[in-house]
């Protein structure tokens, strides 16, 4: 493979540092190396001793991990975050449209602007949802959209993250971290706040009640699968900082219609569940009936309109693999206008055409399960031996329709804090979407994922990524 | 002709249940072919939570048996004006799409026996729809024995049709299977049917229904070898069994069930 | 508050208060094998185990082998042994995890750090030469837990639950050691002098650390009689049946609020204080030593279970 020329974000090869990175490269250039990692140091003390750790799936008996912490942070000026914003904003309300108009008319696919089978194939699309209109009409009301970035103004969006998004949790960590350790940065550098996140998630969740809840404040709980869960840690960040009830589906039932929680004095009634438990296992009576984390009756009272689910069940559909490379047409049907963000062009395998192109072009593609996430299964082609490339092939002439490829995007680089000072590494950036029926609200940052071995371009933490506050400048 | 039923369904436990939900799904709609004059759902031994119309505009019903009690009985009584379509239902007013009901589920996954049967009426099918159900109808009728007591709610469409016998709901889900293995849409009722001399019956009914291009669901019951007309009350639909069930529920503990089922339907 | 976290609260600080015991008895050993006035057989290893209430597990597990370095390690961090500091520890951890966000961050940073600390210090077998060391980080980590508690939480029903759990377990573990060694307490086998006699008092003493205090209080008169009053009977003592009791009856006092009719657990632990309050340490000798402390220990039981249905813990 020849050398590739990545955009650096920071431009540290070239003479000056880019605009946004300025006052940061003056200030780091009359810092001591050697204090900086011993900083870097203490951030991992600090992370372990308030228990922001992660257990990693099938690894039962494994230590709680931490996900690493760089403390470079990544910078976005005013108006590169304008752009996004903006185009954020359209296709999270275009992902709330489209989810209505599956789970009732389906005009989309009436209109032909979306092949029948990628929702009829689509292993989240749930019927059970079929004419249920969410209240508040909200379907997706967390949302994290993965971008990356590959030049001065080349943007793109990887995935939609319309489910579950996690990491918050480390976007506010973060930022509280480097707070704590750079408080002199923050006064020289306009940077945008994050930590209103929780006060906006719970006014978001709550403007999403039910139309018949009693109360003047409605009552809000997150909805864990347990202690067990690998981003425990987030859903009692997330509840202690909104100031809700962290419940497991032992606490909840249903009373009287209404979703329930199990207090000290009896049973209390709740409005709205930001649930991090998936479909499957959320309803016993419903769904997967060996499920010990749902709650039974929970979708009765669901579809009664006595709670509101956040995320709407059955919104993984958006985040099929398949799914995405519609978007631009989504977009384009729901909103009227042209998608503002880019997608990344996607080879449908199960088209005899594009499966031809990406076995001829392995090498050179990142291959995907087309319901897979996480990193898991996935085939980067410039990065991947000749047998391995082998493998893949036959898994993909096997199952071609479980699989889409897409060019290797040329990921934009951010430096890292190493022993040898500052290195480039890749990176991508998850901001962080709240939708109710009166607005959508997004949070100027995100999380930085950054690849940490050299040259790597899969920034997963359960692949070994680590992460960075992401700051975005003020005017 | 206007149908009078009352339907007490009891479920009784040989302990207390500490905790139990039922989802019932027994009140029909007024729609095509059917009106609704009055309907009523009384319990004992239990409460309601809420009422909802689901995916398939399935009134259904919450309920929970009351702590402690060892019975519950579900009474159910109205009257429905039926007409006579000739078991043509139309094109329908739900949001459910087509492509849903062609897709099996776990329990009409066809096996060999089924994809026999279906291989049987593949050609009139492709003739026309219309006939080649109605021979399809006929097939299942010939190779599954209307039987009692041989089959349960569970039991999936291949191993009725490969046991040679079963209920009425078995011959829903097979005919609902094969159709599906030819490429038409079709659908699981459940139901009431007026039947001639007999008032007191031991269980309320099934049949199935299968889209039929140019004339929408048409409606195949192929325990009594007919479309349904003006003697059957639809009163909930589903892709299966499991999903148009008069009850599904979920119960704590392992108390021992015994059902007991009082139906009359009557002119 | 979620009947679950008012479970979770109660169970995290029986744990704390838990592994504060086994290491108080690892500390009592310890000392005695130290000032070594016995033969230095293992008799009074053997004698810790069974007071640590874990003989039968640890015998299925090594047989009669009571040697000072497999006990010390059986107490301090085998995972077999659900008492053993380490497992209250991970124990105590898990319930602070899942109640998280009813604790101050306090409280949730010194629990998660006496777990990390200790899981570091007792990654491989402790021998008599560092043991001091482990135990001194143990009694420090437990006070940080106790000062966080106390200096950073509200006193609510939070607090309340959590004190609950600290005194059932408490009086439980006094009435525990008193019972195993009851033997040693009565009159018959009380002859003053016995070097045997006066090391089990000893021993039972500091296993709920009162070996200095109770000397302080009673000028060096020891006799039978006193320690069980001391032990059963003195309000000022903080191990105390009395002492227990009667802090469980104000916390469940708060936690009542208005409730009509009173809470159950409420009634019940009023009865046990009312049976500990006004009596002298002769009528519990004439109702029999063994018997006072069995119906104790099954009182505090009960208690626990009625308290764990009045607030739902599991449903």
């Amino acid at each position: 493979m020849t050398e590739r020329r990545f955009f650096d974000e920071m431009a540290l090869q070239g003479g000056d540092p880019r605009v946004p990175y300025a006052d940061y490269a003056r200030w780091f250039s009359n810092e001591d190396p050697k204090s900086l990692l011993k900083k870097s140091a203490e951030a991992e003390t600090f992370f372990r001793r308030i228990g922001i750790t992660f257990n990693v799936y099938g690894q039962k008996d494994a230590d709680e991990r931490l996900i690493p912490f760089d403390i470079v942070p990544r910078i976005i000026s005013a108006s590169e975050w304008r752009v996004l914003e903006k185009g954020i904003d359209q296709r999270v309300r275009a992902l709330n449209a489209f989810l209505a108009d599956i789970y009732n008319k389906q005009e989309i696919l009436k209109a032909g602007r979306l092949p029948e089978h990628i929702i009829s194939r689509n292993a989240a699309f749930l019927p059970q949802m079929i004419g249920m209109t969410p209240p508040g009409g909200v379907y997706t009301h967390i949302v994290g959209t993965d971008l990356v970035r590959t030049g001065e103004n080349e943007f793109y969006v990887l995935e939609d993250n319309a489910r579950t998004p996690s990491g918050v949790s480390y976007m506010l960590e973060n930022r509280e971290t480097m707070l704590q350790m750079f408080p002199e940065l923050f006064t020289k550098m306009k940077v945008r706040p994050v930590s209103s996140y929780p006060a906006e998630l719970r006014r978001s969740l709550g403007e999403c009640a039910p139309p018949n809840f009693d109360g003047t404040k409605p009552a809000v709980a997150v909805l864990t699968p347990g202690i067990h869960n690998s981003a425990y840690f987030e859903h009692s960040f997330l509840a202690d900082h909104m100031g809700a009830e962290l419940v497991e589906a032992s606490d909840l039932r249903v009373v009287d219609g209404r979703v329930q929680m199990r207090t000290t004095r009896g049973y209390k009634a709740l409005d709205v569940i930001y649930r991090r438990v998936d479909d499957e296992y959320l309803d016993p009576l419903t769904f997967n009936p060996d499920s010990l984390l749902g709650v039974p009756g929970i979708m009765d009272a669901y579809r009664a309109g006595n709670i509101t689910i956040a995320n709407a069940p059955g919104t993984g559909i958006a985040d099929d693999k398949a799914l995405y490379s519609y978007m631009p047409d989504i977009v384009e049907f729901y909103t009227g206008e042209k998608a503002i963000l880019q997608n990344v062009p996607t080879w449908r395998c199960s088209e005899e055409e594009s499966l031809k192109y990406v076995l001829d072009n392995l090498a050179d593609l990142v291959v995907k399960e087309v319901h897979g996430s996480g990193g898991y299964g996935m085939l980067v082609g410039p990065a991947a031996s000749k047998k391995e490339l082998k493998a893949f092939e036959a898994k993909l002439r096997a199952r071609p329709d479980n699989y889409v490829a897409q060019p290797t995007l040329a990921l934009s680089t951010v430096p890292i804090m190493t022993k040898a000072g500052l290195a480039p590494r890749h990176v991508d950036l998850r901001p962080f979407v709240l939708v109710s029926p009166k607005r959508v609200h997004i949070t100027a940052g995100g999380l930085t994922r950054v690849a940490l071995k050299e040259g790597s371009l899969v920034v997963n933490s359960s692949q070994g990524g680590g992460t960075k506050d992401t700051w975005v400048l003020g005017d | 002709m206007r149908l009078n039923i009352t339907h007490k369904t009891t479920y009784s436990y040989d302990r207390p249940v500490h905790y139990a939900l039922l989802q019932l799904r027994m009140t029909p709609r007024s729609a095509a072919g059917q009106k609704v004059l009055n309907w009523s759902t009384t319990l004992e031994g239990a409460t309601s939570q809420v009422t909802y119309d689901d995916h398939f505009r399935n009134v259904t019903e919450l309920i929970e048996m009351d702590a402690g009690s060892s019975a519950v009985s579900i009474t159910c009584q109205g009257e429905v004006e039926v007409e006579n379509l000739n078991g043509v239902i139309g094109m329908g007013t739900g949001l459910a799409p087509l492509w849903l009901f062609l897709q099996q589920t776990p329990a009409t996954v066809p096996g060999p026996t089924i994809r026999k049967i279906a291989q049987q009426v593949k050609k009139a099918t492709e003739a026309s729809q219309l006939d080649g159900m109605h021979q399809l109808s006929g097939a299942i009728a010939d190779a599954v024995t209307y039987r009692t007591g041989m089959t349960l709610s569970t039991t999936p469409a291949e191993d009725a049709a490969s046991e040679g016998q079963g209920v009425c709901q078995d011959h829903a889900q097979i005919m609902i299977a094969a159709a599906r293995h030819l490429g038409l849409p079709a659908r699981y009722v459940s139901g009431y049917l007026l039947m001639d001399e007999v008032v007191d019956q031991e269980a309320s009914h099934a049949w199935a229904e299968v889209w039929i291009e140019g004339l929408g669901w048409v409606g195949f019951d192929v325990s009594n070898a007919v479309c349904p007309d003006d003697r059957y009350v639809r009163v909930a639909l589903g892709r299966d069994y499991g999903e148009a069930a008069p009850v599904h529920g979920l119960r704590q503990g392992n108390a021992t069930e015994e059902l007991c089922v009082s139906l009359q339907v009557q002119q | 508050m979620l009947g679950r976290t008012a479970g979770g609260l109660f169970w995290m600080f029986r744990y704390l208060e838990r592994s504060e015991n086994t290491a108080r008895l690892l500390e009592t050993g310890f000392r005695i094998a130290l000032t070594g006035a016995q033969d230095s057989d293992d008799s009074e290893w053997e004698s810790i185990v069974s007071t640590a209430g874990v003989r039968p597990a640890y015998v299925a597990k090594f047989d009669d082998d009571f040697d000072q370095a497999t006990v010390i390690n059986y107490l301090l961090r085998d995972r077999d042994n659900p008492s053993s500091v380490m497992s209250c520890i991970e124990a105590a951890r898990s319930n602070a995890r899942m109640v998280r966000t009813a604790l101050s961050s306090e409280v949730w940073e010194a629990v998660n750090e006496a777990w990390m600390t200790l899981k570091d210090q007792m990654k491989r077998p402790v021998s008599m030469k560092n043991l001091a060391e482990v135990l001194t980080s143990i009694r420090q980590h437990s006070s940080l837990v106790r000062g966080a508690l106390h200096g950073t939480m509200l006193r609510n029903d939070i607090f309340d639950f959590a004190r609950l759990g600290t005194y059932i377990e408490r009086a439980d573990n006094t009435s525990r050691i008193l019972d195993i060694k009851y033997y040693v307490l009565l009159p018959s086998a009380a002859y003053v002098g016995s070097s045997m006699d006066n090391a089990q008092w000893e021993t039972i003493l500091r296993s709920v650390s009162a070996f200095r205090s109770f000397r302080w209080l009673n000028e060096g008169e020891v006799t039978p009689m006193a320690i069980a009053d001391f032990m059963i009977l003195d309000k000022r003592m903080p191990r105390s049946l009395a002492f227990c009791h009667s802090k469980i009856v104000g916390n469940l006092s708060y936690l009542n609020h208005d409730a009509d009719p009173e809470l159950p657990c409420l009634t019940q632990a009023s009865q046990i204080h009312a049976r500990l309050s006004g009596r002298d340490i002769d009528s519990v000798f004439d109702e029999g030593l063994h018997e006072f402390l069995k119906s104790a220990i099954a009182d505090t039981g009960r208690l626990a279970a009625q308290i764990q249905e009045d607030f739902r813990f599991y449903g």
